[in-house]
């Protein structure tokens, strides 16, 4: 019963952050527009008092922009994702590792009560997985074909357990949804940032300088510090906030992919062959990263633990992912009676 | 006063429709995930010929063995029983399945075949969806069960018609053994 509760729980708070991610983006693309529009407001008031500028051009086109990227980021993100990883859909099976995959996948779905996801091939060397989409009824589960190679029958099962679990808990929407938004955030403040080093900021300096009256012209400049700020901080604040919702769910997802599995021992020697193969995965890009079984650009700061982990790791330290599945193993043989009692 | 009765009156109606709905939505995912164990059995029961015509040649000495999992099959096939005489009769035929791959091990160039490995792979398979689709009814069933009997949704369980699903028991000992066998699935065959 409580692990019905967990799940419920766990997809409430799934849900509810993924209409935060929603508004907090809006709000974010609003600001930046309507900044833009204050400072040239301000900016525009000339000797009598009255601006120039009055319709909020900047704030309702950048909403409106918002908007869609949201929205096409909602119901595209999971392809954008997988185009960008170079995954291809495994639909006719030719090896016998792919036959073995789809059945494991089948299995797993089975074990979750869920439909049958896609399933997505990237070919690369270096063992990883994810999954995305947007529910249950269109998650994909892509592996790489270092995976398929690297494990046996039992720890891929493991690793498809896990990535399963966090299409069970809306994980997938939430952190594929990020993917995107924080894709956007970045193209944003990088292009506007290439803007003004090429000589927009003049534009917008000269006007504000030369035509603004006291109190108005300082309060365009404030508003434009505060507006340079959140544009150069955005990017890094949104990769921050991306990883600590990964992180959280890593853990739960381990312990819930162990749950569909029974067998947490085929996980943790599943994750120790994918630590010990450590070359990053060159075929999927920082911006999906939090979406993977294990950190696929190889940093070492998700080894570690203490602060600087917790603040920069998209996933918790592989030593004690490890430990705790080992924990859950040994629980689950003294439980059947495999170990004498301690 | 009247007005305050109106009100209890109003929701203890609400917690009766929410009550018996959620006793509905249980008993329909039961009735599913059992769904989903026929279908898996259906499956190895269609199987199971192919593989035996597949060996048969090659297994001239093992014909006991054969025969055990013919006759569990028809067995497991006649079917009509409740839970328990599936559960019976389906475990039988995993404990001969199990003998079979065992004595496979003894045929190399049996199981270096490529048809054999993967009617091998696909069996396995489905032997496992067996067990996982088990695992989701007796989890789904248990909970169901749980909550017909608890108080006060079991004061509603006679209007929804809920009685308790019978769960799937895995009593056969020689059963339980079958995942461990080792199906040369651990190892990885050379590349292809």
């Amino acid at each position: 019963m409580t692990e019905a509760l967990n799940l419920f729980e766990q997809q409430a708070r799934n849900r509810r952050q993924t209409v935060a991610w929603l508004v907090l983006f809006i709000l974010f693309f609003a600001w930046i527009g309507f900044g833009g529009d204050a400072v040239l407001y301000f900016g525009s008031v000339d000797e009598a008092g009255a601006a120039h500028y009055t319709v909020p051009f900047i704030g309702l086109g950048a909403t409106l922009v918002a908007a869609l990227i949201a929205w096409t980021s909602y119901k595209g993100g999971a392809k954008r994702v997988l185009w960008s990883a170079g995954a291809r859909e495994l639909t006719a099976p030719g090896t016998h590792e792919e036959k073995q995959l789809l059945n494991v996948v089948e299995e797993m779905a089975i074990a979750a009560g869920l439909p049958m996801p896609k399933v997505y091939v990237v070919e690369d060397h270096d063992p990883n997985a994810f999954a995305t989409g947007t529910g249950p009824e269109t998650a994909c589960i892509a592996v790489t074909s270092g995976l398929l190679t690297t494990l046996n029958r039992e720890e891929l099962q493991g690793v498809i357990g896990h990535e399963m679990s966090h299409v069970r808990n809306l994980d997938v929407r939430l952190m594929t949804l990020i993917a995107a938004l924080a894709g956007a955030v970045v193209l944003l403040s990088d292009g506007l940032g290439r803007f003004f080093r090429g000589g927009g900021g003049r534009m917008i300096g000269g006007r504000g300088g030369g035509r603004g009256k006291g109190g108005a012209g300082a309060i365009a400049l404030v508003i434009l510090v505060l507006w340079v700020i959140t544009l150069i901080l955005a990017p890094i604040i949104v990769r921050l906030m991306a990883m600590a919702v990964s992180r959280n769910r890593e853990y739960l997802a381990d312990a819930t992919g162990a749950e569909l599995t029974r067998n947490p021992l085929a996980l943790a020697g599943a994750l120790q062959k994918i630590e010990s193969a450590a070359a990053p995965t060159t075929s999927i890009k920082r911006g999906t990263a939090h979406l993977c079984v294990a950190d696929p650009l190889g940093r070492k700061v998700n080894l570690k633990e203490g602060f600087l982990a917790n603040v920069f790791g998209t996933h918790p330290p592989m030593a004690v992912r490890i430990a705790r599945l080992k924990g859950m193993g040994f629980q689950q043989a003294k439980a059947a009676g495999g170990l004498p009692s301690a | 006063m009247q007005f305050v009765l109106l009100i209890v009156a109003v929701v203890v109606v609400v917690w009766m429709v929410g009550a018996y709905n959620g006793l509905i939505a249980l008993k329909n995912q039961t009735v599913n995930a059992w769904k989903q164990i026929d279908v898996q059995l259906k499956r190895r029961h269609d199987l199971i010929p192919n593989l035996v015509n597949t060996v048969k040649g090659s297994m001239e000495f093992e014909k006991e063995t054969l025969d055990a999992v013919v006759s569990a099959r028809s067995r497991a096939m006649q079917g009509g029983g409740g839970v328990k005489e599936t559960a019976a009769a389906e475990g039988a035929l995993s404990g001969a399945l199990g003998k079979l791959f065992v004595v496979m091990e003894n045929y190399p160039d049996l199981k270096s075949s490529q048809n054999v490995r993967d009617l091998q792979e696909e069996l396995s398979s489905t032997e496992n969806k067996i067990a996982f689709a088990r695992q989701l009814y007796n989890d789904v069933a248990t909970k169901y069960n749980t909550k017909q009997m608890q108080f006060p949704t079991n004061l509603v369980a006679g209007m929804a018609k809920a009685t308790p699903a019978e769960l799937w028991e895995i009593e056969d000992a020689s059963e339980r053994a079958v995942p461990q066998v080792d199906l040369s699935l651990g190892k990885k065959p050379p590349a292809a």
